[in-house]
């Protein structure tokens, strides 16, 4: 069986039946991933249980219990998410020493599917940023070419799931933390509806606006995980108590008389990098042929979704980072003395010296929001934008089935070019950030390649809950796209 | 533009011990985030309602039930410095 191209539904067959153990199968992934990470750093750690973990999935199909979906597939998770007895940092030198007592729910999810957590991935420190470069754990290489980033937040995922050093990877998708570094690598990645997917136990950014999704290698395998891991949870109150569709099931190429809206807004940029465009350009024409509509709609907000994000989620953020002040968990500075201590210089140093740069500059730029004084012109005033963004999707939806756009304007860029200029780097987020605003489902899916073998991808998205139409849409591009299967060659 | 006694009186606010050169440079990275971002202000909102969540949210409760989940040894586990089960702090009063 070759474990580089099967499916996940393949590899549970497989496990499930016999003709490979889940051993087997989590072996061969943590021989490559030792093999590769030193390359790409990818794996902030492994999980020293994946073996004996593998073997009770072996030992409970041996007395014919039933086992998940997932049975025996393994899974690279992002390092925001809580991994009971595993060590969670979000990237931060404050969360260095963080073994929590839990699994998040989608990692628990993943788990009674059968899966097997191989380890934890890179990321931007508290998943802000676009490159992976914030990470205190160092960054993370693209493995098309490690001379350019793999993308962000969710960096690690994506080069792991690009070199294939994990059969599936979990992202997380705050303003495009899961769509643009699945685009910079190749890979497919989903980002649900604001309330599809469970957030308890994810170390939380901006509240408002973080999911969870899968970062796979197929549409097919995006599909089954997604099934896996959404749905209600009592332990998150944000999340809808709909019935979540059998994704993988309804998943089809029949596309014939959708309607796909191409946003106005977008396209008069001009912003575009031309081998950007041409990728662009050629997956209309295949849904043309494969028998979609498309309408012209104009979304005028969008213009504004870069600053309204970074309000939000700068606020959100300085508001949920003051749990980290040394007390309870994680990072304390190396105090001599505590009995002649004041409790501020206490906070504040512990969380001085915790936090990276781009963390305490997303700080300062929400504690200034919230502060008296400016949170009307600010905070408040994004928040009332916002509502005017969301209700201008409704219309749009309203005349079609889903959104066409690029993920970004350019494929993945060098490490440290962007670094220096934070507004360069937040700008890189113009088509990805109001789809979070919004809270739709939105989803990258590979379809070209440039000249220099860099890896394009294309972005769909859809109205609240339609996963399954993007889904369907993405499948379709997914049979004609040119990158289909291209596993990146890491030496 | 955010001048450094502003950049202070944030810091401070936020519990962030930052150098000098640090307040220098967020000063003015700040400064020009915040002016682009300044476009919004030409939207008129007037009467709008501000939006904190996406989606519909169906309010649900659970049955107020105690569950014992976690020891206290495990709570504290991840403590910095701990004396017995409690968490060690500076003096607060």
């Amino acid at each position: 069986m070759d474990l580089l191209q099967a499916s996940f539904k393949d590899v549970s067959d497989a496990v499930k039946s016999k003709k490979i153990s889940a051993v087997e199968v989590t072996k061969f992934f943590l021989n490559r991933a030792e093999k590769l990470n030193p390359q790409l750093n990818a794996y902030i750690c492994m999980n020293p249980s994946a073996l004996d973990e593998a073997s009770a999935i072996d030992q409970k199909i041996q007395n014919g219990e039933a086992v998940g979906p997932l049975a025996g597939v393994s899974f690279g998770i992002k390092d925001l998410l809580c991994t009971k007895n595993l060590r969670t940092t979000a990237g931060s030198k404050i969360l260095e020493n963080f073994i929590p007592p839990y699994d998040a729910t989608v990692v628990n999810r993943l788990r009674s599917a059968g899966a097997i957590v191989l380890g934890k991935l890179n990321l931007d420190e508290f998943a802000m940023g676009s490159s992976n470069e914030t990470s205190f754990y160092g960054k993370c290489k693209n493995p098309w070419n490690t001379d350019y980033v793999p993308g962000g937040s969710s960096g690690g995922s994506a080069a792991a799931q690009a070199a294939r050093i994990a059969m599936g990877t979990i992202g997380t998708d705050t303003g495009g933390s899961i769509r643009q570094p699945s685009n910079f690598c190749g890979i497919v990645g989903i980002k649900p509806t604001y309330g599809r997917v469970s957030r308890y136990g994810i170390v939380a950014y901006a509240s408002s606006l973080d999911q969870a999704g899968p970062m796979v290698s197929t549409v097919s395998d995006a599909a089954l995980a997604l099934e896996v891991i959404a749905g209600h949870d009592e332990r998150d109150s944000t999340t809808s108590s709909r019935k979540v569709p059998e994704f993988s099931k309804n998943l089809t190429t029949e596309i014939k008389g959708m309607k796909v809206g191409l946003v106005k807004e977008y396209a008069a940029k001009g912003l575009l990098n031309p081998e950007v465009e041409k990728v662009y350009q050629t997956s209309i024409e295949e849904l043309k042929k494969a028998g979609a509509e498309f309408v012209e709609v104009s979304i005028p907000l969008t213009e504004f979704a870069v600053p309204m994000y970074y309000l939000i989620a700068a606020s959100e953020a300085s508001s949920n980072l003051a749990r980290y002040d040394g007390v309870k968990y994680g990072f304390r500075s190396d105090f001599k003395d505590l009995s002649s201590m004041g409790l501020d210089d206490f906070y504040s140093q512990t969380r001085g010296e915790g936090f990276g740069t781009e963390v305490k500059r997303r700080i300062m730029l929400g504690t200034y929001c919230l502060s008296s004084g400016y949170y009307d012109a600010y905070y408040n005033k994004a928040c009332q934008v916002r509502r005017m963004l969301k209700d201008q999707y409704s219309e749009t939806f309203k005349k079609c089935d889903a959104l066409l756009s690029p993920v970004t304007v350019s494929p993945a860029f060098k490490i440290g070019e962007r670094v220096y200029d934070p507004l360069t780097m937040y700008l890189n987020d113009i088509f990805t950030t109001a789809t979070n605003l919004a809270g739709l489902p939105g989803l990258s899916v590979p379809f070209g390649m440039t000249k220099s073998g860099l890896p394009i991808g294309i972005q769909l998205t859809g109205s609240h809950f339609e996963e399954q139409k993007i889904l369907n849409l993405a499948y379709a591009l997914e049979a004609v796209s040119s990158a289909k299967g291209k596993v990146p060659i890491v030496y | 533009m955010i001048d450094q006694k502003t950049i202070e009186q944030i810091a401070k606010l936020a519990r962030l011990k930052i150098s000098s050169d640090e307040a220098l440079a967020y000063g003015d990275q700040l400064s020009k985030v915040l002016s682009h971002f300044e476009q919004i202000a030409k939207i008129d909102t007037e009467g709008v309602l501000p939006l904190v969540t996406p989606s519909e949210i169906e309010f649900f409760a659970r049955e107020d039930e105690p569950r014992k989940e976690y020891t206290a040894a495990e709570m504290v586990a991840n403590a910095p410095e701990k004396a017995g089960n409690l968490f060690k702090v500076p003096p607060v009063v």
